[in-house]
């Protein structure tokens, strides 16, 4: 059974930026900041594409939520090896309302309407931190939920995912169709090559609005407020390992 | 007339009785009780209300015995069946919804651990609402606070969801008390099998020394210690300290140390005592998970290194070198 697969994208501030929090303290400063492709989503990308290569997954549709710059996350999944993109906007505005259960609906809405068995998705978004997005889709959908996942096996009608735990690893099993979310140990995602950047312009990118998949944004969690945590005292150099010792004899830590 | 008014007056009382009610999802690997529940569940106590706590599992005796014990833990509800092996989410979620249905919690929380993070949401999209992850502080029972880009922001949100559901992060909350609790205890018994998963084994890595997330003392290593050997290092000065051994993503990525040893955004927050970083540079993504740690120590040869920025006490040095020094000097004591 050839799988088709829908892979979440989402565009965020790149990991390594430092962000700065808006002097109204109603959220990050995000104009004219470097966004890319949340890493955890490359990776679900990747792993989508490998299981292709292997014959595994039929088709692969790359989809994203949020205002128009989100067409260029998904342009990067379909170089990366995508077959074809959906992009659900959203305006700007309305995007900042719009979290983790919102866009569950929007993928389950998906999932039904293109009949994939098979959603990957990154584990966490690096701007929110939720780690929701996919249990819920799971929820939604009532499939089972493969999350955290550092290795995916196909056997037949049922998927064997190995997933990061607290104490270690745990292997389970789970029938199709299913929700996998991906950790950072699932794969190293490729670069996409400027022939493939080329060939991903012409590849297929629809725009649906979340009202044509009747999902209702409406959010009833509300931001208060944004804030920088609060600031650690500068330490102090010591010279010696002795010194080092010292002190932390002194303050008690040991 | 009068009638109307005092049934109106009951039901104001018990809308206010259930604005107080909190299910704690308690976790356990049927033998013991999860540090992060007990963090959980002075969050709940935080609300002002009723705690409950529900025990699922293969075997919940000295788990529910537990419990039943612990300070501010009004009631249990406990349930066993083969059915919650592994506890899949997909096998506990229906019997949450059960229990959510008979008793109307107005709060449905669990520790922010893997555990946590993969059942909470599922269970907040089946009641239809957005849930909150990784809580760091408690405002009021509809206000939370959570960090969000890896630990740069705090955000406040209020929740207007009828239920809240929520995760706890472990570090920000003291566990409650093991003793002086008497919790009632109730069999619940389990909803039908869903039948869409199955757990086939674990692989767990097995330490003498403390677990990483509620250790008092945690010595972390990085790309610096060059290989998996080193680490041998870290674990002669973890002994001295009682420490446990955390990594950077770097050390995990380089096949160092496994993965469930890593400390970060995406990997264990932790808020020890004292936390010493040998060779780590300090990236944005290593800081989210120590950075509320009591003090920090770096040892690093790179004096640019930006862990220096949040450490208490720097040393500028050879970790080779110093590293083998310390642990000579405290084993002399």
């Amino acid at each position: 059974m050839a799988l088709r697969a829908l892979v979440g994208v989402k565009r965020v501030i790149d990991y390594a930026v430092k962000v700065r929090v808006k002097p109204d303290k109603t959220g990050i400063v995000t104009d004219g900041v470097k966004h890319s492709m949340n890493p955890f989503c490359e990776i679900a990308v990747e792993e989508a594409v490998r299981l292709k290569e292997k014959k595994i997954v039929s088709e692969i549709i790359a989809v994203s939520c949020g205002p128009q710059q989100c067409q260029e996350t998904i342009r990067t999944a379909l170089a990366m090896g995508a077959d074809r993109g959906i992009h659900v906007e959203v305006s700007a505005k309305d995007y900042e309302s719009v979290g983790p259960f919102q866009v569950s609906k929007i993928l389950a809405a998906l999932a039904k309407k293109e009949n994939v068995n098979l959603v990957l998705l990154g584990k966490q978004a690096i701007d929110d931190d939720c780690n929701q997005t996919g249990q819920m889709t799971a929820a939604l959908l009532d499939w089972p939920q493969g999350t955290f996942a550092s290795e995916v096996k196909v056997e037949g009608e049922k998927l064997t995912v190995v997933r990061e735990i607290d104490g270690g690893l745990e292997t389970i099993s789970l029938k199709l169709p299913a929700v996998v979310t991906a950790d950072l140990r699932l794969n190293e995602p490729r670069y996409a090559t400027l022939p493939n950047i080329m060939k991903a312009k012409k590849k297929k990118m629809e725009t649906v609005k979340p009202s044509d998949l009747g999902v209702d944004l409406t959010n009833r969690i509300h931001i208060v407020s944004v804030e920088d945590p609060p600031q650690r005292q500068s330490g102090v150099k010591v010279e010696t390992v002795e010194d080092l010792i010292a002190k932390l004899k002194e303050s008690g830590h040991i | 007339m009068y009638r109307t008014l005092s049934t109106g007056k009951h039901r104001g009382a018990s809308t206010l009785r259930r604005l107080l009610s909190t299910l704690v999802i308690a976790e356990h690997d049927t033998q013991q009780l999860t540090p992060v529940t007990l963090s959980a569940i002075s969050a709940a106590k935080r609300l002002g209300g009723d705690v409950s706590c529900l025990v699922a599992g293969t075997d919940c005796t000295k788990v529910t015995e537990q419990l039943a014990k612990v300070q501010g833990v009004s009631k249990l509800f406990v349930a066993q069946d083969e059915a919650y092996k592994g506890f899949l989410p997909e096998e506990l979620t229906p019997l949450i919804l059960e229990a959510q249905k008979r008793f109307s919690f107005t709060h449905i929380c669990a520790g922010a651990s893997a555990f946590g993070k993969n059942l909470l949401p599922r269970v907040a999209a089946k009641l239809d609402v957005a849930s909150v992850s990784d809580v760091i502080d408690i405002k009021s029972p509809d206000t939370f606070v959570r960090t969000i880009y890896a630990g740069n922001a705090l955000c406040t949100v209020k929740c207007e969801e009828p239920i809240k559901v929520f995760t706890v992060r472990g570090t920000s909350f003291e566990a409650a008390q093991c003793s002086g609790g008497s919790a009632t205890c109730e069999t619940v018994a389990p909803p039908a099998v869903a039948g869409l998963s199955e757990w086939l084994q674990q692989s767990l890595t097995k330490s003498d020394r403390p677990e990483l997330t509620s250790a008092k003392v945690v010595v972390s290593g990085g790309r610096g210690l060059k290989n998996g050997e080193n680490f041998k290092l870290l674990y002669d000065l973890a002994d001295q300290l009682n420490a446990a051994v955390g990594a950077s993503r770097a050390a995990v990525d380089a096949g160092f140390v496994p993965n469930d040893m890593q400390v970060g955004q995406t990997g264990k927050i932790v808020a020890p005592e004292l936390y010493i970083a040998v060779g780590i540079s300090g990236a944005i993504q290593h800081l989210a998970g120590m950075k509320d740690s009591k003090t920090i120590v770096a040892i690093n040869k790179d004096p640019e290194a930006p862990i220096f920025q949040v450490a208490d006490y720097g040393l500028v040095a050879d970790l080779f070198k110093a590293v083998p020094e310390m642990t000579e000097i405290l084993k002399k004591k």
